[in-house]
């Protein structure tokens, strides 16, 4: 997909201004905060288990390959294949030459965000293979061509009307009267369209939440049902994940999972959680006869060892984003590539590079709350910060802030002097604060005035009064 | 009142902070006055500045490094450090060490973080006062500064000492534990962001019905502060020192003549 994070202060502009979205982001804040905080609260050993899982994925970052090895050599005794993928076109082509050995003309597709990373369905749709999404929210966006806006609820950014009026440009061979006004309604529309690509579907494709090392067990979480049926109807099951959805046994992935839902839609479970391993054996009712695990690298291995390893503790539960006001202001797509939010303004830079996601660490208060509500305690504002430390030693920020920066700098680390600036200029902006005490408008503060005023200064600076002041300082304390 | 096992006054080294500096000396006379009232001697090191964290937050490790050692130098000798903002606390108390991982200062900015402590929460939890004495006729609604309420756990003190202001009502406004769009440099190199998150909270400020705002963070109030007077509101803005410490005789930040 095009990469738009380089004017992520362009598109955060269109975001504010778009009223359509604005009523939706309306919608993260009331849904995702409240239900998440009463599912932690109703499990007094929540921190506890966070810590748990913390865990778990720092054991298995510390021996990845191992745990790879022997998740490959699992995944290969239940007759499974697995494919390495280093870079996004490589997986693209692995998956395209599993799709052209199946003859596939129609793919369907549970829920993955790394497939939005790799750019799949642009790709498969180009060399003559029709994707089809089957969870709902990317089901949407990919009716009007857009990407997702949120890592768990893709159409976030959507309002129900909106939706409506697609499913009526789309679904031109339902009844033109039919009603459409609820999201009841919208939901079993969209069933009854998905069912048949089910059946029609030559090979199907979900992501993964975890990979378990001790049974080569993939496993994925929805609300909808759909990664089931896209996994067990179709001839082939594609999974793709990523390296780091690796955990050693089943038990470490259980342990995740009850912080998992919790964290992300403040359920105690995902509706359906669903284990996979190896193709259908003999006497199995039904699925795949052929199962391929496409194991993504695209630049995470190059974290490992460095100040963003955390990062791949993610579990992709979506709290940051549902907390941070930065998100709730300007939305997902402002973020400008497949992953939004704190957990995006790290990991971004990290696979495209600073160069161009440079936008993202900076576009942060950091007000903590991200780390706050992280299941993984994923230090989210420390690694942003180190992200503004890369960019600060390359040069990359700009110029203005860069001397604005310095010249601070320089006094701020020559106390003497420090003081005899500021007891110069501050008595003398205090008395262009004038009768009204504030600025409606100051040169070189125009970022602040353009929507606040800005307090003008009291008088004398507190160290110049406390300095001079003795009996008087005391005289206006007491 | 004191908890020093030597019985005497605990000596406590002031770090005034830029902004309280630069523009509201008011908040820095308010800090003296509760910790004197609190039996503490306070002082004050000429030779500090600002906690550092406009470097440290736009990525130059370098400069901050520096105004850190000077900061941990000028604050040598004292029993406490104590701080009017939850955000320079947090930055001198859980960051100053992480600057010096491995190094030779590292154990003395340790010893250092050890000692410091925002103001509110320093008399309530260090030294144990229970209740002020000042008066305030009206009511205040409180903001939850995020770096003080996340970093230092700051959510009671300040209510507790509040709720013993004679006179004075707490009117609590909704989501006062989310960010006021402030972040320091953010706000100005991202405007547009800043604005929609801080209208988010005035009209929560508002809708409180209180008649004046209060926090423990400069930044954040003149935030506030700034966002309310365009938006031509008579809500006032203080710190909550100047509250605590019975000095609101004072204008209100940004306060003057219409």
């Amino acid at each position: 997909m095009q990469i738009t994070s380089p004017s992520f202060k362009e598109n955060s502009r269109g975001a504010l201004a778009d009223a359509q979205l604005q009523k939706a982001l309306g919608n993260v804040r009331a849904g995702f905060i409240d239900k998440r905080l009463k599912a932690v609260e109703a499990l007094p050993e929540f921190d506890l288990l966070r810590d748990n899982a913390r865990a778990i994925k720092d054991h298995v970052l510390a021996h990845l390959d191992l745990y790879l090895e022997a998740y490959e050599k699992k995944v290969t005794e239940s007759g499974g294949h697995v494919h390495w993928a280093e870079t996004a076109e490589d997986a693209r082509r692995i998956v395209l030459d599993i799709c052209r050995k199946a003859n596939a003309r129609t793919v369907t597709k549970g829920k993955s965000m790394i497939t939005e990373e790799i750019g799949l369905n642009d790709f498969l749709e180009a060399e003559g293979i029709r994707p089809v999404e089957t969870d709902l929210g990317e089901y949407i966006i990919q009716l009007r061509g857009e990407h997702p806006s949120h890592i768990i609820a893709p159409a976030v950014h959507l309002n129900k009307e909106q939706v409506e009026a697609d499913f009526r440009r789309v679904h031109k061979h339902l009844a033109e009267g039919r009603d459409l006004s609820e999201p009841e309604s919208l939901l079993g529309e969209a069933r009854s369209v998905l069912r048949s690509e089910y059946f029609a579907a030559d090979v199907g494709i979900t992501g993964a939440n975890f990979l378990v090392a001790e049974t080569g067990t993939s496993i994925i979480v929805t609300n909808e049902g759909n990664g089931d049926l896209t996994q067990i109807l179709p001839r082939v099951h594609i999974v793709m994940a990523s390296l780091e959805k690796i955990v050693p046994t089943l038990d470490d992935a259980s342990q995740i999972l009850r912080v998992l839902a919790r964290s992300a839609t403040g359920q105690d479970m995902s509706v359906y959680t669903t284990l996979s391993t190896g193709p259908r054996r003999p006497g199995d009712p039904d699925g795949p006869e052929e199962y391929h695990v496409v194991l993504l690298d695209n630049g995470r291995s190059s974290m490992l060892g460095t100040e963003f390893q955390e990062m791949l503790r993610c579990i992709r539960c979506g709290a940051c984003m549902n907390h941070c006001p930065v998100y709730h202001a300007v939305g997902g797509h402002a973020y400008g590539w497949v992953y939004p939010g704190p957990m995006g303004a790290v990991l971004t830079p990290s696979l495209i590079g600073v160069d161009k996601a440079g936008h993202l660490p900076n576009a942060s208060t950091f007000c903590g709350r991200c780390e706050e509500v992280c299941p993984m305690r994923i230090p989210l504002p420390k690694m942003m910060r180190h992200w503004r430390e890369r960019e600060f030693e390359r040069g990359l920020n700009p110029a203005t802030q860069r001397y604005g920066l310095g010249l601070w700098a320089f006094f701020a680390k020559r106390p003497r002097l420090y003081r005899l600036a500021s007891s110069l200029g501050i008595p003398v902006l205090s008395l262009l604060g004038g009768g009204k005490r504030r600025f409606r408008y100051l040169p070189l503060a125009g970022g602040w005035t353009k929507y606040r005023d800005l307090p003008a200064p009291e008088g004398r600076t507190f160290m110049q009064q406390w300095r001079d002041g003795g009996a008087s300082v005391r005289a206006r304390v007491a | 009142m004191l908890d020093t096992k030597t019985n005497s006054a605990p000596k406590v080294g002031l770090f005034v902070t830029c902004l309280v500096d630069l523009f509201r000396p008011s908040v820095g006379f308010a800090a003296v006055k509760l910790l004197e009232d609190a039996g503490c001697v306070v002082e004050v090191p000429p030779a500090q500045t600002c906690c550092g964290q406009p470097a440290y937050n736009s990525g130059d490790r370098e400069d901050t490094r520096a105004i850190a050692r000077n900061t941990i130098e000028a604050f040598e000798g004292y029993d406490y450090i104590v701080a009017p903002s939850g955000s320079c606390a947090g930055m001198l108390k859980k960051h100053y060490p992480l600057l010096f991982k491995g190094e030779a200062i590292e154990q003395q900015a340790v010893e250092f973080s050890n000692k410091v402590h925002e103001l509110v929460s320093f008399l309530v939890d260090v030294i144990g006062v229970k209740s002020v004495s000042a008066r305030h006729e009206g009511s205040v609604t409180y903001h939850d500064s995020c770096s003080g309420l996340r970093e230092l756990r700051i959510r009671s003190q300040p209510r507790a000492l509040l709720s013993s202001v004679e006179g004075l009502e707490i009117r609590e406004m909704k989501e006062a534990d989310v960010c006021c769009g402030f972040g320091g440099t953010f706000c100005v190199k991202y405007p547009d962001i800043s604005n929609a998150i801080v209208g988010k909270k005035t009209q929560n400020i508002r809708e409180s019905g209180a008649d004046t705002l209060l926090a423990g963070d400069l930044g954040c109030l003149m935030n506030m502060a700034g966002k309310l007077q365009r938006e031509g509101s008579g809500m006032k803005v203080r710190h909550v020192a100047e509250v605590l410490a019975g000095m609101d005789d004072t204008p209100p930040i940004g306060g003057g003549r219409n």
